[in-house]
């Protein structure tokens, strides 16, 4: 390939941010000074810098921290470091949200206005913004942009400051009222990131009996290797090395333990997969991409425990022979990132990860990965794609990642909550879970409620308990008003209404009810809600959060939110029974013809609010299409 | 002339598998997609993204079929078969979402050059593009920030529109008619040229084919040979010549002559096939089962015929 980028040369302060990911460059030929030797070395074929292309995104987070936004010099310098072709890394980097590409103000304050909060804050967050602080984007020193969900539901309004410079960075701001974008406005470029007030997690049962999940949460220094370990912390990994991988695998398949992650899948079956797999090297992957709006468990975990996210990767990792894991964050995460690397090198040091881990002569390593601004990223294989330096596209399965995942490698990989469930079943015995929960569904399950609960916050119950007894444990409805509706499993969830609070949260309780525990979301909403507001935002959160690759979900999610809007409208093309045969076929094509998860479940939130006659004209709707 | 001793047949150890298709059996080499064994058996599955000279990168999804324990329907471009397979090209389900796939790109796209069969598919299935509203106004889609959209205009349809590239004297990017089918990206780099003068940029309903920050060909890396206006199937990549008579109306295919040949730059053999219009040359494409070329060509076959036709 004859790499052709611009001859605009990078600012300092690009060269500085691509070098703090890359090291200083090799050679003339990427990027470095010319020496007389360089002219009689050739470098060609599949170069040390073309096996880097992993590295894309993390050094685009160091331009776009450092500088504010993506110059094509400072794309070029990387390319050329990269041994990639801007073209094809101009078309990754835009694919992200967290990215820009026209020189902005140095602070830019990322509002969250999705589902959560803006049935929590019973208005319109985004408008008051606009009224108060101009037009999204303005070109102010500090500016806003609304946001989809930024994980901290439990709050009902959040915001993620995103500042350049030297000291440039992320950091969360939650609650986030209009007092503090004032505040931020003042501060303009003299603000300090470290100088924000770190948001606390609500977690109404922290150290409570009977948690499993949440009983470190609140209770330990999070920065304490030592806190960790005496409150029994590496035990499971210890166990693990004990009785090996054919014992873990056997371990998990007795304690039936499902993946969180929505698609329900064993978990011991899956290790069992890739431990088998005879290809090599293996990856383990932690996804921790959480992005359903409403979400903001793994936000919690990782905050508050991150020492137990690097022992269950490591038992993953060694349980399926992988010698390295990656754990790949939302971007929007700032304070987890920062509290992961520091409990991965704490491990490290401990030689509780690295070559010889635990002094079982086992070699394991973590490497955590941001992401920057996509939903999409957290479907497996598009989270594979963004890893190696690719779009973030999902990819067509078959073939399977225990067969060909990360780097076309056998990879295993799970959420969070799935990961951390793993510590549980080793440190109480598969026999034990499988107590917990249903004969089914086994152990427990985190539930993230919001919107307009009394007592909003991060629960674990056992599954199967029913949605009804989850909301009387967060003091029902708030302000003891009626209940309207549950948003139910995120936004590729369904709504359920105020006669379904006997629906067991249970994988099979909610297969039964045609509905989806997804996530573990649930938005409560109450006769406030503005709710033709509220789904029209579900569509439009499809409609910018699919990657545009296959025409079913690309123009499916495009149209549905047209249709949602003229029904919103009342100005129906034709009757309103066109407009939900319109709709319906939408939600088939996506359903059926999507690649993968989020155009398959884009429509589920936007048919059942139809079928439940939460828009437009209810009743009529209602009445109209039954299904 | 002495003749060459014909090429040996390879040995081929492909076992044959056996699946159904619509009902009826049929034997397929291993390794075949399903829609090779869907041609096999005369089914008419329609393909936009495919071309046989690429790897399926099963997008536009109008191959999709219903295959017998598979929850969604599959794209049958790229799907190997597997033995005991049972599929239904044309069951209801299979139908709903081809009329539906072509509606939604017939509903934001300019189909107008595409090929006669997208037409005829179009009719067949009975897509109704015009019920989703008519076209909103044209808007600038190669600044789009990921993630951020405008509100829709209630009752229009967003499309694609948008005013044609024409920054070189070789050919037109008119990405109002694109279906963003991948082949051009594909023939530019991997699959082909190795070039990588373009990618899909951006994401969702504004994703397209852009250089680096959309800048213009002749400061991107493209090196003309053309192969994406080979692959593309809607003629948003179309040579000058044949854009410039297609807009003055004098662009009549049934007054066109083919002629192959050879081209005549270098000793490689790329055969070539000229189309000529009024005794012009006003179009150059190679043939896809060339075994030398697979369609492709340099920027001399291509482009380099003005001094055919005496300057």
């Amino acid at each position: 390939m004859d790499l052709r980028t611009t001859e605009a040369p990078p600012s300092a302060d690009e060269r500085l941010a691509v070098d703090s990911v890359l090291g200083p460059p090799e050679s003339g030929w990427f990027g470095g000074g010319r020496t007389p030797l360089d002219g009689h070395i050739a470098v060609g074929g599949l170069s040390l810098a073309r096996r880097r292309r992993h590295l894309l995104l993390p050094s685009l987070h160091a331009l776009q921290e450092r500088v504010g936004s993506i110059t094509p010099a400072g794309l070029g310098y990387l390319c050329t470091r990269l041994d990639m072709a801007p073209a094809e890394a101009y078309g990754v980097a835009s694919a992200y949200a967290l990215f820009s590409f026209e020189p902005g103000p140095p602070v830019v304050v990322h509002v969250c206005d999705d589902v959560a909060c803006l049935a929590a804050s019973g208005g319109d967050p985004a408008g008051d913004l606009a009224r108060h602080h101009g037009p999204a984007g303005s070109r102010t020193a500090v500016t806003w942009r609304p946001s989809p969900c930024l994980g901290h539901c439990e709050h009902g309004s959040a915001a993620l400051v995103q500042a350049a410079g030297e000291r440039g960075g992320r950091a969360s701001l939650a609650p986030f009222a209009r007092g503090d974008m004032d505040r931020l406005a003042a501060l303009g470029a003299d603000l300090v990131l470290a100088d924000l007030p770190v948001p606390l997690a609500l977690v109404p049962q922290a150290g409570a009996e009977g948690t499993r999940l949440l009983r470190r949460v609140g209770r330990l220094d999070p920065s304490s290797i030592d806190a960790y370990r005496a409150a029994g912390g590496y035990e499971g990994l210890r166990r693990a090395l004990e009785i090996g991988p054919q014992g873990v695998v056997a371990e998990l398949k007795d304690a039936k333990l499902l993946g969180r992650g929505g698609a329900a899948f064993p978990t011991g079956a899956k290790w069992e997969a890739v431990a088998r797999n005879p290809v090599r090297p293996h990856y383990f992957v932690a996804n921790a991409d959480e992005s359903e709006p409403g979400t903001f468990k793994d936000r919690v975990l990782l905050d508050h425990d991150p020492y137990a996210l690097i022992e269950a990767l490591t038992v993953a990792g060694v349980t399926t022979g992988a010698e390295k894991g990656f754990v790949y964050l939302r971007g929007e995460y700032p304070l987890a990132a920062a509290r992961l690397e520091h409990a991965a090198d704490g491990a490290r040091r401990r030689g509780l990860l690295g070559g010889d881990v635990m002094g079982s002569g086992i070699a394991f390593d973590i490497e955590v990965r941001r992401g920057a601004g996509a939903y999409i990223a957290g479907e497996e294989t598009a989270l594979f794609n963004s890893l190696e330096g690719r779009r973030p596209e999902p990819r067509n399965k078959p073939p399977y990642p225990v067969d060909r995942g990360l780097f076309d490698k056998p990879t295993g990989v799970n959420n969070v909550e799935t990961l951390l469930s793993v510590l549980e079943v080793l440190s109480m015995g598969a026999s034990a879970y499988a107590q917990l929960g249903t004969p089914d569904s086994t152990g427990t399950r985190l539930f993230c409620l919001s919107g307009r609960v009394a007592r909003r916050g991060l629960y674990e119950v056992p599954m199967g308990t029913t949605l009804g007894s989850l909301l009387d444990m967060a003091g029902g409805v708030a302000a003891g008003r009626p209940l309207r509706a549950v948003l139910l499993g995120g936004a590729a969830g369904s709504f359920v209404g105020p006669d379904d609070l006997d629906l067991p949260l249970s994988f099979e309780g909610a297969r039964a009810a045609g509905t989806t525990l997804g996530s573990g979301v649930v938005v409560v909403l109450d006769d406030t809600v503005d709710m033709t507001a509220f789904v029209g935002r579900v569509a439009r959160f499809f409609r910018d959060e699919s990657c545009g690759q296959c025409v079913p979900c690309r123009v499916g999610t495009q149209r549905q939110e047209e249709a949602v809007a003229r029904l919103a409208a009342g100005r129906p093309l034709g009757s309103v029974d066109d407009e939900l045969a319109l709709l319906a076929d939408l939600d088939q094509v996506m359903r059926d013809a999507s690649i993968c998860g989020l155009g398959q479940t884009a429509s589920s939130a936007v048919t059942s609010a139809l079928r439940q006659g939460l828009i437009g004209d209810g009743a009529h709707l209602a009445n109209g299409r039954r299904r | 002339m002495s003749t060459l001793p014909p090429a040996p047949t390879p040995l081929t150890l492909r076992r044959n598998v056996q699946v159904t298709i619509d009902g009826e059996q049929v034997a397929v080499p291993e390794g075949s997609t399903v829609l090779e064994a869907c041609r096999a058996r005369g089914a008419e599955v329609p393909t936009l993204c495919y071309l046989e000279t690429l790897a399926p990168v099963n997008v536009c999804r109008v191959c999709v079929v219903e295959l017998e324990g598979s929850r969604a329907l599959v794209p049958s471009c790229s799907r190997p078969v597997a033995p005991g397979m049972v599929v239904q090209t044309s069951s209801e389900r299979v139908r709903t979402s081809r009329r539906m796939v072509l509606e939604l790109l017939a509903s934001s796209v300019d189909l107008s050059t595409a090929g006669g069969d997208v037409h005829r598919w179009i009719e067949e299935h009975g897509a109704r593009p015009e019920r989703h509203g008519p076209p909103a106004p044209a808007a600038d889609r190669d600044h789009t920030h990921a993630g951020h959209h405008d509100p829709p205009a209630v009752g229009k349809a967003a499309t694609a529109a948008q005013p044609v590239k024409r920054d070189n004297d070789q050919y037109v990017r008119d990405y109002a008619k694109c279906i963003l089918c991948y082949k051009c990206v594909e023939a530019c780099g991997e699959e082909a040229q190795n070039t990588f003068a373009i990618a899909v940029a951006g994401r969702g309903f504004d994703a397209r084919i852009s250089t680096e920050f959309d800048v213009a060909l002749p400061e991107s890396a493209c090196v003309y040979c053309g192969n994406c206006i080979a692959v593309c199937p809607t003629g948003a990549l179309m040579f000058v010549s044949e854009h410039d008579l297609r807009a003055g109306g004098e662009w009549d295919e049934s007054r066109q002559e083919v002629t192959r040949t050879v081209c005549p730059y270098c000793g490689v053999g790329c055969n070539l096939d000229l189309h000529v219009q009024d005794n012009r040359i006003v179009k150059v494409t190679s043939p896809l089962d060339h075994d030398v070329t697979r369609g492709n060509l340099c920027v001399k076959g291509r482009f380099g015929f003005e001094f055919a036709q005496g300057g």
